[in-house]
């Protein structure tokens, strides 16, 4: 059990990361890309703006949130 | 060599180059301190482990069609891309400290002092398991991304070949340097790798889902040339949210 829970969150780490949102985000821009080249529209300018929204929206949430004393002597760095 | 081919071959061996360079140090900060025997069959095995992946998940991916892979690689890059380029970005805004391979190999090295030694089937199990699992989880994303790179452009030989380079220079470096390769511009090939994965990702991730790309390979180019962009944008916005907020909260 402890090998298969280890195994799980390895490629949760691996995958999703420190940001679900991102790797959610990706999956349901993927399948608005699929479903729009399925209906006739060639819509690869889809992902690339999909990317630099989820990428900037990240960023911003980890730079705005609560940081740890270790963070806030990082910043200070 | 085309455009994509020579992506695919820079691609493999940048990001095998990191990844290498970091299971190195936790080889070398074991094996000094410790030994070298039991540490060696650590990264025999997980080696052997490794091999065996690639045995099994190679030949298989070549029954999947081409599409279905690019998507399923695609989707997999992208993820697994945006994470180092979120990460590099942080890193390069001063938002997280940079990665230094140096501290981690003295706190790896102290590790493996403060440790206590116990003895299984012959071997110093400390040694053998902190190298056995550094080389193979370090060695799984190689493998991922060698696999990814080669399978869904069809050249599996060159993403290895970027991959053996790597290996053979990184080890050659680290044998004359009997020491972590702290030198390496390790943050800024991180960069550049999570540029070239999110890049390849979402090249082929549109790609598996039937978008026909303008102009074909040659929008690899453009798509990089975009994700740099931003990355270099975002990068220059968050210095400056930065020093903003760094008197804020020095005063706090």
């Amino acid at each position: 059990m402890k090998y298969v829970r280890s195994f799980g969150l390895f490629w949760w780490n691996f995958v999703v990361g420190d940001d679900w949102r991102v790797a959610a985000g990706l999956a349901f821009a993927l399948g608005l890309t699929s479903l729009l080249t399925h209906s006739g529209v060639n819509a690869w300018w889809l992902l690339p703006v999909a990317i630099a929204l989820l990428l900037a929206g990240s960023l911003w949430r980890e730079t705005r949130r609560p940081r740890s004393r270790e963070d806030q002597r990082s910043y200070a760095r | 060599m085309s455009t994509s081919a020579t992506l695919v071959l820079l691609g493999a061996f940048l990001a095998s180059a990191v990844e290498m360079v970091e299971a190195l140090t936790i080889v070398l900060g074991v094996g000094i301190v410790r030994g070298w025997r039991s540490t060696l069959i650590g990264v025999a095995a997980a080696t052997i482990v490794l091999a065996a992946l690639v045995a099994a998940l190679g030949p298989a991916l070549r029954v999947l069609p081409i599409e279905t892979l690019r998507l399923v690689v695609g989707a997999l890059l992208l993820a697994f891309g945006l994470q180092w380029l979120r990460k590099a970005i942080l890193r390069s805004s001063g938002y997280t400290p940079m990665h230094d391979e140096d501290e981690s190999f003295r706190r790896h090295r102290a590790q493996a002092a403060a440790a206590g030694r116990e003895e299984k089937a012959r071997l110093d199990w400390y040694s053998f398991t902190v190298a056995f699992k550094g080389v193979l989880l370090e060695g799984l994303e190689v493998v991922f991304i060698v696999i990814s790179f080669g399978s869904a452009q069809g050249r599996l030989g060159l993403a290895s070949a970027g991959a053996g380079a790597a290996f053979v220079l990184v080890v050659g470096a680290g044998v004359l340097a009997r020491g972590p390769l702290e030198r390496i511009p390790e943050n800024t090939i991180k960069f550049a790798v999570g540029l070239l994965l999110t890049s390849f990702g979402c090249f082929w991730g549109a790609e598996g889902t039937g978008v026909d790309w303008p102009g074909d390979e040659l929008s690899l180019l453009g798509v990089i040339g975009f994700l740099g962009a931003l990355s270099f944008l975002l990068v220059r916005a968050l210095r400056r949210q930065r020093l903003v907020l760094v008197p804020a909260e020095v005063k706090a």
